[in-house]
């Protein structure tokens, strides 16, 4: 017996619509499972996970903070992505924004000036996108596989970052602790509402995904991500440039990593340490594709994933697990997007050797 | 239930009420055929007539929805190709499954049972190449062997196996002529031994010339089985198309105005260790003339028109010129500014993109071009959807493009509903160049008249066309002047009604007359 993936005549529009959906519905079906093989009542560990979360005011400005480096990571990642480049390193631009961006605040704590945020997202952003440049330039260049390159620029990020605050960067009055001194007040980036901690970084979040969803969708500039991500060879009877894409996407992809990176350390944590992400540059690989690629899509599925990171800390908490059951909880769930939309293009089936194979029906 | 009273004996293979259901769509509806020992038996018709689905299923890559396939008279389930093989029947695909950095002996051992060795293999090819008037070396390397050569190999592969029944999916549609009168010979030798042949093709005066009976199928169907010799080639057309083809007018008087495109020794190296690089091309296309380059496959002709479009610049800037400017290092959509328009051969991923809607395709080509009308917004570039889609509209109804719905996939169309629309999409323009890569290639032969009128109208309209095809028969109804592309050197051209079918065939093998040769050579 062999299995077949066989392609679908027509996909259907319900499902197309269904499948996150589907997936969501079948990621809590086996996150029930899991709790109740790890001797946990499901229905009152999935409440504590996924509702418990949305019901006070001060987790629902979590669950923006949250959200926001997801959103912003997930749309500059959908454009990429769209176009055909795999920028796997956000996680690694990410941080490279934050150190870029906080070179001001670290550097010069005792500059009080209004112009000083405003530069320190600037700097941010460019960080983020020189290094996506990197795995673009080898891409471009000498035609290295950039899922590989981007994916190793990550970890070289993160351990730049660990020298920094643990060596030229350290408090000197922070008593040994491996982190930078506090930012200035003008350094900070500032909340919202005055309800709660959520800051700048979520309205950034929508504004860019409303942005790259226009472009998507009405600009010619879309139309080109779209042309060279199905064909570059179209592409290129269009006129269009499948290397100026690769520039484009991922600088742009890398820009608003960056600025999630900065927004991060200055809205969130107001200091530079060691580990400043819980993995948002990967997760946000997630979101991207729970969004289907959609930058609006993307707000909806940013807020999911976040809520998987609060519910794992609320688990931690009420229900005593350990909180890489919000890892598990992604890698279901991506794990169940993406083979959703696997049988909405094809039909499984089961061939028997030596029998006549049942046809398709319809 | 045989339309044509069948042979006293029995049949080899016999096909009853076969069907192949995609969905809803029938692809081959209750298909009745029977192949003789010993005859060459053609299968004819247009591009998705259901010829490739039959045979598909003769040979056990696809399984038939009902119906019965008889073995001398036995039901048989044919699961695989290798039962295929086992049961007698070779097939020798349109679209060669070769490996071009293996040799012919290597290829040819991958088809084989894994037990017999290299040495063996390159014996038996050899002598079996020798036979049968199929020069081969088992030594060589795919990659430097022609088209011809390499269907060989497919057709060594499948006697190989000592087949009863030889499929041939459109065989000649790679060859010169002359090869094609080489394969023919192969064919009779095979026939003269009791084998049998199944012949699919759309060349009709082929069919005429090597095939005993014919069976012609029309959307699925049987629509006729008949004595191709005592056929004439419009008759065999109505029963293909089920109406008369439109005939291609033109007339010859028109007057030829300056020169559109001028390429003077234009030379491009190979971009891929498979590509086929340009030699010291010349040509001159003036308004009014239709210049067709002829030639087998592979000789250059991709190449060619990605250097007359600009989608690959050339070094140097005045190898090419476009209406008197020099445009080598000019990108396409420079190009199309000066007035010119381009169809590439391949129509998915190349000319449109399958998964888009018409009117993204129309834009596709079109966004610089016809910028003041499909954008707006300045450097937003915002896209003007309506005026897109107007125009789409209006391509669909002056080509006569049948599709389903308002603004359907590019890929939901067939083959000649989407070539009207990629070629329609040029004239809505009115290009003063245009240059076309096999115009009518898979297209049935409605479509095919239609667009080739199109391009002689546009001709005698004032524009300079330029057509590369394979198809002589095409390059013979519209062509005002002849090329010949071989091995990427273009012959000078010559006045249509000064070739003949021979003198072409001889310029495809490469063999250029002895005039020419000084002409060349002082040109450097």
């Amino acid at each position: 017996m062999r299995i077949e993936l066989q392609k679908r005549a027509r996909v259907s529009t319900l499902f197309s619509i269904l499948s996150p959906l589907l997936a969501l519905a079948l990621t809590l079906l086996f996150g029930a499972i899991m709790f109740w093989l790890l001797g946990k009542n499901p229905v009152s560990a999935l409440y504590s996970f996924f509702i418990e979360p949305l019901l006070e005011v001060w987790s629902l400005h979590e669950l923006a903070i949250k959200a926001a480096p997801l959103i912003l990571i997930a749309v500059g990642l959908s454009v990429c992505y769209r176009s055909n480049n795999w920028n796997i390193g956000a996680e690694g631009q990410f941080t490279i924004g934050a150190i870029t961006g906080s070179i001001l605040p670290v550097m010069y704590p005792a500059w009080h000036s209004p112009l000083i945020l405003p530069l320190m997202l600037i700097l941010g952003m460019i960080g983020g996108a020189l290094y996506a440049g990197i795995p673009a330039l080898l891409k471009t260049r000498f035609n290295t596989n950039e899922i590989l390159t981007s994916l190793m620029l990550v970890y070289i990020a993160q351990l730049y970052l660990d020298w920094l605050v643990r060596g030229p960067w350290r408090d000197p009055q922070g008593y040994n602790f491996p982190q930078t001194k506090g930012f200035q007040i003008e350094a900070v980036l500032p909340e919202i509402l005055s309800s709660g901690r959520a800051h700048w970084a979520f309205i950034f979040a929508i504004v860019a995904a409303v942005a790259l969803w226009f472009m998507m969708r009405f600009m010619l500039k879309g139309f080109e991500v779209s042309v060279l991500g199905q064909s570059e060879r179209a592409g290129r009877f269009a006129g269009f440039s499948a290397r100026r894409m690769v520039w484009f996407s991922m600088l742009l992809s890398g820009a608003l990593a960056g600025l999630a990176g900065i927004s991060e350390v200055s809205g969130s944590i107001g200091h530079v340490q060691p580990v400043i992400s819980p993995g948002y540059g990967f997760t946000a690989i997630i979101v991207a594709f729970l969004g289907r690629l959609n930058p609006l899509g993307i707000i909806a599925s940013g807020l999911v994933l976040a809520l998987t990171y609060l519910g794992g800390e609320a688990a931690q908490l009420s229900i005593g697990i350990s909180d890489k059951v919000s890892r598990v909880f992604q890698g279901l769930l991506l794990f169940f997007v993406l083979s959703c939309d696997t049988l909405i293009h094809y039909r499984v089936r089961l061939i028997f050797a030596g029998t006549k194979t049942a046809e398709a029906k319809g | 239930m045989t339309l044509s009273e069948g042979p006293a004996t029995v049949p080899l293979l016999s096909v009853r009420g076969l069907t192949k259901l995609f969905g809803s769509f029938a692809a081959c509806n209750a298909i009745d055929l029977d192949i003789a020992p010993g005859e060459i038996h053609a299968l004819l018709g247009e591009n998705g007539a259901g010829k490739s689905t039959l045979v598909k299923m003769l040979f056990g890559v696809l399984q038939p929805s009902a119906g019965q396939i008889l073995w001398q008279d036995a039901p048989v389930t044919i699961a695989s190709p290798g039962e295929a093989r086992r049961l007698g029947v070779g097939m020798v695909f349109q679209h060669f499954s070769l490996f071009e950095a293996l040799t012919v002996a290597e290829n040819i051992a991958l088809s084989l049972d894994p037990k017999i060795s290299l040495a063996r293999i390159s014996e038996e090819a050899a002598s079996l190449s020798k036979a049968y008037g199929l020069p081969l070396d088992p030594q060589a390397h795919v990659a430097d062997l022609s088209v011809g050569e390499r269907q060989r190999i497919e057709i060594v592969r499948a006697l190989l196996q000592n087949p009863k029944l030889i499929i041939l999916d459109e065989p000649t549609s790679v060859l010169t002529p002359q090869e094609a009168d080489r394969l023919f010979e192969t064919l009779f030798k095979l026939k003269a031994e009791g084998r049998s042949v199944l012949y699919i093709s759309h060349r009709l005066e082929e069919v005429r010339r090597i095939c005993d009976r014919a069976t012609v199928l029309r959307h699925g169907k049987v629509t006729g089985a008949c004595d191709p010799s005592q056929e004439t080639p419009a008759s065999l057309a109505r029963m293909m198309v089920g109406s008369d083809v439109a005939e291609v007018h033109r007339d010859n008087t028109a007057a030829l105005g300056d020169i559109r495109i001028e390429v003077s020794n234009l030379s491009v190296p190979a971009r891929t260790p498979f590509a086929v690089s340009l030699k010291n091309i010349a040509m001159k296309v003036r308004a009014g003339e239709v210049l067709a380059i002829a030639g087998v496959a592979g000789n250059g002709q991709g190449e060619l028109f990605d250097a007359l479009s600009g989608e690959y610049p050339v070094a140097e800037d005045e190898a090419i010129r476009i209406r008197g400017k020099a445009v080598g290092r000019t990108g396409i959509n420079g190009r199309r500014l000066l007035g010119a328009g381009f169809v590439p051969e391949d129509r998915h991923g190349h000319a449109a993109v399958s998964a888009m809607a018409l009117s993204d395709n129309l834009l596709l080509a079109r966004s610089q071009s016809d910028k003041k009308a499909f954008l707006s917004g300045g450097a937003f570039s915002v896209i003007r959807f309506d005026a897109i889609r107007s125009a789409t509209r209006r391509i669909c109804e002056a080509m006569d493009v049948r599709k389903s719905g308002e603004d359907p996939q590019a890929g939901s169309l067939s083959g000649g509903n989407l070539q009207k629309f990629i070629v329609g999409r040029e004239l809505d323009r009115q290009p003063s160049v245009l240059v076309v890569n096999q115009p009518t290639w898979g297209v049935d032969a409605g479509a095919a008249s239609r667009i080739r009128q199109a391009l002689i109208d546009l001709a005698r309209s004032g524009s300079a066309v330029v057509v590369i095809s394979q198809d002589l028969d095409e390059i013979f109804e519209v062509a005002t002047n002849i090329a010949v592309i071989s091995e990427g050197r273009l012959s000078e051209a010559y006045p249509a009604g000064m070739l003949t079918l021979e003198r072409i065939g001889l310029l495809m093998g490469g063999i250029h007359e002895s005039h020419s040769i000084p002409e060349t050579a002082h040109a450097h």
